[in-house]
């Protein structure tokens, strides 16, 4: 038992589902609160602007229908995140192994020879390798050379986004698109249709939930899944079991890092149909799924939840730009008032919270 | 002659481009020796960026925007000691979070700012009789601002600090084995606060010489990355000021020559080798084995919680 100022905490093992569901919606509604600040410094109602979102939002199949399309890079970038954040491996990068998926794609739609019924799913296989590929650099790094892991994703991330700068400045400048940094537009065989009346590239949807229930599988039930937990959860113990942490860990990044190319193989075929300046092929969607993976807790069919929570987010982001008149920016500082208050609450679970009452002398009392 | 005006000129410019990063990673040192890993380095610096340059705009006082930046530095920095001290959240998280609120609200309050010309700039000063010395003068003391001095006495300063007096002693005990300082009487949390805030204090300041003195002038997400080359720099070098100001000027001279050499090669491709070297460097220290590899502070990364090991 411990006192923090006016409170005693209890050390609680392991919280229950229902105490996970509850701190985290509770932080959630919080960070909404807190974001209700935003509005009023904006000079508008937050409650109006909360209900004029929803309705927006939700209104129309239409409009709900972006959601759908913000949460696809969002899942496949957040279940991959729940499989590296499982082997504790801090995958920073998914921003840039989703322009390195991007980048594959584009190689192929524009300028391998294959034929036609080919070329889409060869978009994604490379897409996938090529992803993957970037995400085992760092992991590499980090058995081998002991390079933080943190460090070399997010830095890689950069290198990756200037990558795609100089592509479609320089090699792959569209000749088609009059001095644009574009590339040319993909061929139709290259493109990925939309449900009706919507831009959800639903091939990529599902493909996005496909994964996360094979993920969910292979952490669940297979010897890697086991040996990835282990690995995460009890390093010593790892090694005392001969786990191979070169594998397992290049192995977790390959797939870690390829799910993340696969959104970016969605975004260019799906959305753009043609690459061009990473800002406009991301938005920050590698970043906001360390968020969906954190608020999933690793498990990767919750990260399909709580991905469309942020892909609703996007969309009310849109929704204000819009109908509100207020920046897009608005969403990145919901996010991280979002995240802030998850991490906040995290003591909720770790620690059952009581008032201290004075008088009441705490027996067995640790430290303090 | 036209090469030793190359490299006085390259050098010149280095030193001032190594500035936030040298001040930013004095801060981080800062924090780390204590114990507390601060990934908010980017937010913080985005943060301080962007104030130092409306309060300078507002107030026609350069000096006002870079204490402005350094306040709210260091409150940035409280939000990461509550969540990782006090309600003991892990570290790397929190940072991450506080990265991603700072570019969040800098971009939000940054609209409208974008473009404006800032009459009110950090002046370049020349010391005098040093910016005399042929070759040096030019190289070092002539057409830096003031925060290029203050930073280097700073990374003297905190190394005496940190290697030469008690409270040095004190915090480098905090980061190594909290549990150990606890016993002896030093109290965990205030050393770790204060560290930490320090080292957002310190953050805000590098972001505020970019936009009121490097390149005066507000762009959204102006610190590209410079906050997280500051957490390379730190590893790189090995937790030690005096060091920070040889790898501060290394990516300062990379950053520069990025602009420098776009005659020869694509300006994309030159723009990320900063990123790049951050990488290879601490690969490369990740060869040699003992001499290079220097050892994290131990507890570096640990929330302290009495009674427990």
């Amino acid at each position: 038992m411990r006192r923090l100022g006016p409170f005693v905490l209890e050390p609680r093992l392991s919280p229950s589902r229902a105490a996970v569901l509850g701190v985290s919606l509770g932080a959630v509604v919080f960070a909404l609160l807190l974001a209700a600040a935003v509005f009023y410094g904006y000079g508008r109602n937050p409650w109006q602007a909360y209900a004029q979102i929803g309705r927006g939002v939700f209104g129309s199949w239409p409009s709900f229908s972006e959601v759908l399309r913000r949460a696809i890079p969002l899942i496949l970038c957040g279940v991959g995140l729940t499989l590296a954040f499982r082997a504790q491996f801090w995958n920073i990068g998914a921003e840039g192994q989703l322009l390195a998926g991007a980048v594959a794609a584009t190689g192929v739609a524009l300028f391998l020879p294959v034929p036609e019924g080919w070329r889409l799913p060869l978009m994604f296989l490379c897409g996938f390798l090529a992803g993957g590929l970037w995400a085992v650099i760092p992991a590499l790094l980090r058995v081998k050379l002991a390079v933080n892991d943190v460090i070399s994703t997010l830095m890689l991330n950069y290198v990756m986004a200037y990558i795609v700068e100089w592509l479609v400045h320089g090699p792959w400048k569209g000749p088609t698109m009059r001095g644009f940094a574009y590339t040319d537009r993909f061929p139709l065989t290259a493109q990925l249709g939309w449900l009706p009346g919507t831009r959800v590239h639903w091939v990529t949807l599902a493909l996005g939930v496909v994964l996360a229930l094979g993920v969910a599988f292979l952490l669940a039930r297979t010897r890697l899944g086991y040996e990835i937990r282990v690995a995460g959860q009890n390093p010593e113990a790892a090694r005392y079991a001969g786990i191979n942490f070169t594998a397992v860990f290049a192995l977790v990044m390959l797939l870690s890092g390829g799910l993340a190319g696969l959104a970016g193989v969605g975004e260019v075929a799906g959305i753009h149909r043609m690459l061009r300046s990473p800002s406009h092929i991301s938005m920050g969607y590698g970043y906001t799924a360390i968020i969906v993976a954190w608020l999933a807790r690793g498990n990767p069919l919750v990260a399909v939840f709580t991905a469309l929570f942020f892909g609703l987010l996007f969309a009310a982001g849109d929704h204000m730009r819009i109908a509100l008149g207020l920046p897009f920016q608005i969403v990145g500082v919901f996010q991280g008032l979002i995240f802030f208050c998850l991490i906040g609450f995290e003591i909720l679970l770790s620690w059952r919270v009581g008032l201290a009452r004075k008088g009441r002398a705490w027996s067995g009392q640790i430290g303090s | 002659m036209v090469w030793a005006d190359w490299l006085v000129s390259t050098v010149s410019r280095a030193l001032a481009f190594g500035v936030p990063l040298l001040w930013g990673t004095l801060g981080e040192i800062s924090a780390e020796r204590s114990g507390v890993i601060n990934l908010g380095v980017e937010g913080m610096m985005i943060l301080g960026a962007f104030t130092a340059f409306a309060v300078a705009f507002q107030t026609g006082s350069p000096g006002l925007g870079l204490l402005a930046a350094a306040g709210v530095g260091g409150v940035a920095a409280l939000f990461h000691a509550f969540l990782s001290v006090t309600l003991r959240a892990n570290q790397y998280v929190s940072g991450l979070a506080l990265s991603i609120f700072g570019l969040g609200l800098a971009g939000l309050l940054g609209r409208g700012w974008e473009g404006k010309p800032l009459a009110a700039t950090l002046p370049s000063l020349a010391l005098p009789g040093l910016s005399r010395i042929p070759v040096v003068g030019p190289m070092l003391f002539q057409n830096q601002t003031v925060l290029t001095y203050i930073g280097i006495v700073l990374a003297f300063l905190l190394w005496l600090l940190l290697f030469r007096t008690r409270w040095g002693v004190a915090i480098r005990s905090v980061g190594e084995s909290p549990a150990t300082a606890d016993a002896l009487g030093i109290n965990v949390t205030l050393v770790r606060y204060l560290c930490v805030v320090f080292g957002g204090l310190l953050a805000g300041v590098g972001g505020g010489y970019l936009s009121v003195a490097y390149r005066p002038a507000w762009t959204e997400g102006m610190t590209a990355g410079m906050g997280w080359i500051v957490i390379a720099l730190t590893i790189f070098a090995a937790w030690d000021p005096l060091q920070a100001i040889w790898g501060a000027l290394f990516f300062g001279a990379l950053y520069h020559l990025s602009y420098r050499l776009q005659a020869f090669l694509a300006p994309e491709l030159l723009k990320l080798m900063p990123y790049l070297f951050a990488v290879v460097v601490l690969a490369l220290s990740g060869f040699g084995g003992a001499r290079w590899r220097r050892r994290a502070p131990g507890a570096l990364g640990v929330p302290y919680v009495r009674g427990e090991r």
